[in-house]
């Protein structure tokens, strides 16, 4: 018991192990090669299928023409991609704040929850095809109707993914924090906030997928710029392969921004990393 | 010199009575154990102890009434509680740090301590890479530089196993004989109970009262001979005996051979 099982000095444990080198780039490329087949064959299939289906381009163009298509109008692409990056981070900021804030509230004042959560619920069953337009209606075409969307869909699952967080806290941290001396507040940044992290990055990589949803639902309802409109003119032009195209952008990224995420989870929770390597082995 | 005293404690959430008139005692530089079947009640009687509920009765510190909880008790819980998102050294500190002291005088003052609780090199570690027991002597640090009058410890080897668990009461009589801490000691193992104690009082079960109190005469330390571990033996099977006489639920059909056997 006494004889410490892993062989660590003090201060080595900060730097990034040497073991994580060609190991760990070899069984990350073993791990996606399977999506990557998926995708492939899906792909081919789909390919195949457009060239000698008999179907018109204008209905279902083969994937080679939407990426060609893509190539060829990328400047157009970009410049409509950027406004919905614009409006989808804007909107994430806001809603991640007034999320933050409010589950906090709800963590001092539990009975908000009750006042406010059926209000909350109620918000997730609107249908966002019937209220962006209405959204634009009122607040114009800028950038404000795009933010209240993104919010409106993103909200929810953060404040949810909070409060459960700062209701996760291990009970025994808690009550030694509060024999220590410690006031509510105390514990809510000592023990109530960490203990929240895993819950917070478990909402965020779900709604940072909402959000670019959300972006691209405002700007179909009405924008001077943006990949939602980009899609409904291409839609009216008869341009499905264009559709596509702006389809595959937002989906990039989306993923760019759930990698993110992910990665700002790795820089923030270093210890998970430690815990992982554990694997819990001697823990109870 | 008393300094904890506790008269006709009694405590009930709704209906159900906890604590049925509780009365103790523990002097300066003594280590009493609380000795009782699980759900007696005992992780309540620190709860009281550290303001996190309140009971009838008197709970006296220094023969003045305990109304200022924080100040007097350091509290270890069941588990070790360690933060997971805190190094070692930063969890050690954390005591210190809710009493106000500067991260930088608090991480000096509990530096040194490490080796001395088998921790040196570990400061900068996560709790996940340490084992059970590594973990648990992490808490006691954390518990002892809030440097309060007195250590309450709730069960804190319940969650290790047993050679870990022996190997760490051993460690914490010899942690305690340099440093003759007054402590109380919640547990269910009445072998802890009898190496570590002064004096044991046995709790029933719920409703909680005190159904024996028992001296431990032996000298310290209580592993290192034979002689003395002949004597804690026997004392121990005393108080197994108390204890499950005290925890029957049928008096009538069991007690009588266990009767039998005690004279």
């Amino acid at each position: 018991m006494a004889v410490p099982s892993i062989p660590l000095s003090g201060g080595d444990t900060s730097g990034p192990s040497p073991r994580g080198g060609r190991s760990a780039v070899s069984s990350a490329i073993a791990r996606a090669a399977p999506a990557a087949v998926s995708v492939g064959l899906l792909f081919a299939a789909w390919e195949l299928y457009a060239r000698y289906g008999g179907v018109r381009p204008t209905v279902l163009p083969a994937p080679s023409r939407v990426f060609g298509q893509a190539w060829e109008n990328r400047e157009a692409l970009m410049d409509n991609a950027i406004p919905t990056i614009r409006a989808t981070l804007a909107g994430f900021a806001c809603s991640l704040s007034a999320a933050f804030l409010f589950s906090a509230l709800v963590d001092f004042w539990p009975s908000l929850r009750r006042a406010l959560f059926p209000l909350l619920i109620a918000s997730q069953t609107l249908p966002l095809v019937a209220i962006a337009p209405l959204v634009v209606l009122w607040f114009g075409f800028g950038l404000l109707p795009k933010i209240l969307l993104v919010a409106l869909v993103t909200f929810f699952p953060m404040t949810v993914a909070l409060v459960e967080g700062f209701g996760a806290t291990e009970k025994e941290i808690g009550q030694m924090l509060r024999a220590m001396g410690a006031g509510r507040w105390r514990v809510f940044w000592l023990a109530r906030l960490p203990s929240a992290l895993p819950y917070f990055f478990a909402g965020l990589r779900i709604s940072v997928t909402y959000a670019v949803v959300g972006a691209i639902f405002a700007e179909y309802a009405g924008a001077a710029k943006g990949l939602g409109i980009y899609m409904l003119n291409a839609k009216n032009n008869f341009r499905p392969d264009l559709v596509l195209a702006a389809v595959g952008v937002s989906a990039a990224l989306t993923l760019v921004l759930f990698g993110l995420t992910v990665l700002v989870q790795r820089l923030a929770m270093p210890w998970e990393r430690a815990a992982a390597e554990r694997g819990g082995e001697g823990r109870q | 010199m008393t300094r904890l005293e506790l008269r006709q404690v009694r405590k009930r959430f709704g209906p159900l009575e906890v604590l049925a008139g509780v009365s103790l005692n523990v002097a300066a530089g003594e280590f009493v154990s609380i000795l009782g079947p699980s759900g007696a009640g005992k992780s309540t009687l620190f709860q009281l102890l550290t303001g996190a509920e309140k009971a009838e009765g008197e709970m006296l510190f220094d023969g003045a009434p305990l109304d200022d909880h924080g100040s007097r008790f350091a509290f270890m819980p069941q588990r070790d509680a360690l933060m997971p998102w805190r190094r070692i050294l930063d969890n050690a500190t954390l005591g210190l740090e809710v009493q106000g002291v500067p991260r930088r005088a608090a991480r000096e003052r509990v530096a040194p301590l490490f080796a001395e609780f088998g921790l040196a090199g570990f400061e900068r570690a996560w709790p996940a890479e340490l084992s059970g027991g590594m973990r648990q002597r992490a808490a006691l640090l954390r518990t002892v530089v809030q440097e309060r009058d007195m250590l309450l410890l709730d069960e804190p080897f319940g969650a290790l196993d047993a050679l870990t668990r022996a190997a760490m009461q051993r460690w914490l009589e010899a942690m305690w004989r340099r440093h003759h801490w007054t402590a109380l000691l919640i547990t269910h193992d009445v072998r802890e109970a009898v190496l570590l104690s002064d004096r044991i009082y046995v709790f029933s079960a719920r409703p909680a009262r005190i159904v024996s109190e028992i001296k431990v005469p032996l000298p310290r330390p209580r592993t290192a001979d034979a002689s003395v571990a002949r004597e804690a033996a026997v004392l121990e099977a005393g108080i197994l005996d108390t204890l499950l006489g005290a925890t029957d639920p049928q008096p009538s059909a069991q007690r009588r051979p266990k009767g039998d056997d005690h004279d």
